[in-house]
């Protein structure tokens, strides 16, 4: 087995009051590429400074080579930081700043002295070994010549091999590379990522990445850990996290997908989009589930041979292949293919069991912790809601002075006792106007799911999340109200104490 | 029909006009008179005179060094001030800066004045007569007081333009937090030392004000020379401005104050 370099052990974060890492724990192989992907402020960036010593953890444990670090200064940790913006010293030039590290680095040396014993001696790099270990960080980043060059007259690529060269040339045991190839065009990009996986191959050290560009991620690491919301949501080698991804976050941000809500139905058999599928992962019978099918894995056929039948509705060429959307009922299905098809033309389809991807999905239901009102409506999500506070009692009724009288003829006062709020996936409403609903709160996510979307709004104050589904199309931060039915919201006791009068 | 069109070049004239007016001209007139006599004939007897008199030069001498204690003390005390407000995440600093800052606003002779009663309040204290004649230190006292300030400023601007990311690539490579001082802060604070020490310096050399209240009109100063002369002998007065303009011009140069392309380019990067 590998040893682990780097190890978090249940990692939490806190920046004031908001919570940025959230128990997070993985591994990291030594020698290995990984990358830290996720969308901007999942908390990537933060786990990488929290490596390199920068933010320290609020709670959990790093540990590095078994030792923990997580207290360590930057300066005491053997890491080395490529920044996103390259953090070059403008004052110093090309040599001054590669050499920077080494004039800090104490080297512990063996002596004898005249009666023949040994002694250590901590000592500075020598001049000569200075300049030699500096040329040969800068012929590893093609630099030679570049010495005396002042770091404002160089590009954007060069600066950016500075920036290696400055991290690689103290010999760290592990690289952090914190989108380094941001500010690049897309060709240097490209350029550089192939040179950054040489560099690699050829230093042996362990690098992490962080990135947001999901092909970044694929073409260049051994291990991806996707992030979102402080949470690591999946680990696993590029082939792994895109052929199988764990939930919907993951498909949806790692390539094409096309999403539905299905059913099993049976003994490795689903349900979607109104027909059965022969699939290969294994689920209780009934279990509602999402369904991830890659356009790629839909292979296109005669209309009677195919076990989906629909009407293309737009195709767009994309270079090497056709992204063709084809209507299914009221579903949308996204192929790609290197074949062309006419809009309006008439397709089957069909997918083979490996390209239907189940999983648990993650949200079955909303769950809020709630507290009843002097009115009986109930608060819960920065916001209130009216709802029937007798179905709390089984037979009970709401008396004309708002007490509740339970089916014993028992009367109790309901203000302020919590409860668990629950209200269900497709009970949810929202509107553009602020006054309509219960509360206010911006759509953090959309997610297509063939025939509706799913989305989630997230309240400003608690940061509570709703999720539901909806036909409509909305954009992402629009600021909206969310509106339930009285009667959908369900509630339950959490705890039996209540206040008897 | 033509249009007169404005370009850049004529919105300069009314700013060339007055520096021909209020800059060029009065040089020219100074160096006329500094190297005329009484009766408007070309004569060096102005220059011969100052530089043979003991007492103008150790007034340029003395003017100089309180310049440049002043100097050194006012940047002493605001690089650690200004350091401290660039890195503070407070979110209450702006208040703490204006504190410093807010004494430009109060006029100045007043608060000479001001200061002048302090020491007075002070040397009638037991112990502490010796105020009353501490005339040099009284003087730079003031100046530091005054000029304080104009170091800040520029300094605190300066810091907080320094990317953080340097302070943390420093660490990262292994420098402890007076490394990072050294070898990061003070290089790259360095624009706004030249600004703060050019705006300290100077006027410090010529702000006879302080030294005439404070310093019981027994300190004088090169400024204060100027302007009695002025009452007297303009041509001597001039020969005077003529030297503090060259030793202004020189200590500018030694300190490198004209190489604008090394100060910018801490800042701009």
């Amino acid at each position: 087995m590998a040893e682990h370099i780097i190890e978090l052990q249940d990692v939490t974060k806190y920046f004031d009051d908001n919570l940025v890492i959230d128990h997070v724990s993985f591994y990291v192989n030594k020698g290995e590429f990984i990358t830290f992907l996720g969308p901007s402020g999942c908390g990537k960036t933060t786990t990488l400074r929290m490596i390199a010593g920068f933010d320290l953890p609020t709670s959990g444990k790093i540990l590095l080579n078994g030792e923990d670090i997580s207290r360590l200064p930057p300066n005491k940790r053997p890491v080395n930081t490529v920044f996103q913006r390259y953090a070059l010293f403008p004052h110093l030039n090309v040599f001054e700043n590669i050499a920077f590290g080494l004039k800090c680095k104490r080297v512990e040396n063996t002596y004898r002295n005249d009666k023949g014993e040994e002694y250590k001696k901590k000592e500075k790099l020598s001049k000569k070994e200075i300049r030699e270990k500096v040329q040969k960080a800068l012929a590893l980043v093609d630099l030679e010549g570049f010495e005396k060059r002042s770091i404002s007259t160089l590009s954007g690529g060069q600066q950016q091999r500075v920036a290696i060269a400055r991290a690689i040339v103290n010999e760290p045991e592990i690289l952090l590379l914190d989108e380094p190839l941001g500010a690049l065009d897309l060709k240097m990009r490209k350029e550089m990522q192939i040179e950054l996986k040489e560099m690699h191959k050829r230093l042996g050290i362990t690098f992490i990445y962080v990135t947001h560009d999901q092909e970044e991620a694929l073409t260049m690491s051994d291990t991806i850990v996707v992030m979102a919301d402080g949470i690591v949501q999946q680990i696993g080698t590029p082939v792994k996290i895109y052929n199988e991804p764990a939930n919907t976050f993951v498909a949806d941000f790692i390539g094409e997908s096309n999403i539905f809500n299905g059913t099993v139905v049976g003994e490795k058999k689903v349900k979607f989009c109104g027909k059965t599928f022969q699939c290969l992962d294994k689920f209780e019978p009934n279990e509602p589930v999402d369904v991830v099918v890659r356009p790629e894995d839909i292979q296109m056929c005669a209309p009677e041979n195919g076990t989906l039948v629909g009407e293309v509705i737009s195709v767009v060429f994309k270079g090497i292949h056709y992204e063709i959307t084809a209507q299914v009922g009221k579903y949308e299905l996204v192929i790609s293919s290197t074949e062309s098809r006419e809009v309006g033309e008439k397709i089957g389809m069909n997918v083979s069991p490996d390209g239907i991807h189940l999983m648990k999905p993650k949200y079955t239901t909303n769950v809020f912790e709630g507290v009843i009102t002097k009115h009986n409506t109930v608060k819960f999500a920065d916001g209130e809601f009216e709802c029937d506070v007798t179905q709390l009692y089984p037979g009970s009724h709401i008396d004309e002075e708002e007490y509740l009288i339970t089916a014993q003829g028992e009367k109790i006062d309901l203000t302020d006792v919590a409860v668990r709020v629950e209200v269900g996936l497709n009970d949810i409403e929202i509107s553009d106007d602020a006054e309509a609903g219960g509360t206010t709160g911006k759509i953090i996510s959309i997610i297509y799911k063939g025939d509706h979307y799913r989305l989630i709004v997230r309240t400003e104050e608690e940061e509570e999340d709703f999720v539901f589904a909806t036909d409509d199309l909305w954009n992402e931060n629009d600021l909206v109200s969310v509106i339930i039915p009285k009667d959908k919201i369900k509630l339950s006791l959490k705890n039996t104490e209540e206040k008897k009068r | 029909m033509k249009i007169p069109r404005f370009s850049r070049k004529t919105l300069c004239i009314p700013y060339a006009v007055f520096l021909i007016f209020f800059v060029i001209v009065p040089m020219l007139v100074i160096l006329f008179y500094a190297f005329t006599d009484r009766n408007m004939h070309i004569s060096f007897s102005n220059f011969i005179r100052f530089f043979s008199d003991p007492t103008k030069l150790s007034t340029i001498v003395y003017s100089l060094v309180i310049a440049l204690i002043t100097t050194v003390i006012c940047l002493v005390i605001a690089f650690p001030v200004a350091y401290i407000l660039a890195h503070s995440r407070m979110k209450k600093k702006f208040v703490i800066l204006m504190l410093f800052v807010l004494p430009m606003w109060i006029n100045f002779v007043l608060r000479v004045n001001a200061l002048r009663e302090l020491f007075n309040l002070f040397s009638s204290l037991d112990g502490l007569e010796g105020l009353a004649n501490a005339n040099y230190f009284k003087t730079v006292f003031g100046m530091v007081y005054d000029f304080l300030p104009f170091m800040i400023l520029p300094l605190y601007t300066t810091m907080l333009k320094i990317d953080r990311s340097l302070y943390e690539a420093s660490y990262d490579l292994g420098a402890g937090a007076v490394t990072t001082f050294v070898r990061i802060t003070i290089p790259l604070s360095m624009p706004g030392v030249m600004s703060g020490v050019t705006m300290v310096f100077l006027p410090s050399m010529t702000n006879y004000v302080v030294s005439d209240m404070l310093g019981n009109a027994k300190v004088t100063i090169i400024g204060k020379f100027i302007y009695e002369y002025f009452g007297t002998d303009w041509h001597m007065g001039s020969m005077v401005a003529l030297v503090l303009l060259i030793v202004v011009f020189v200590s500018t140069w030694l300190s490198g104050g004209f190489k604008s392309e090394e100060n910018v380019r801490g800042t701009t990067l």
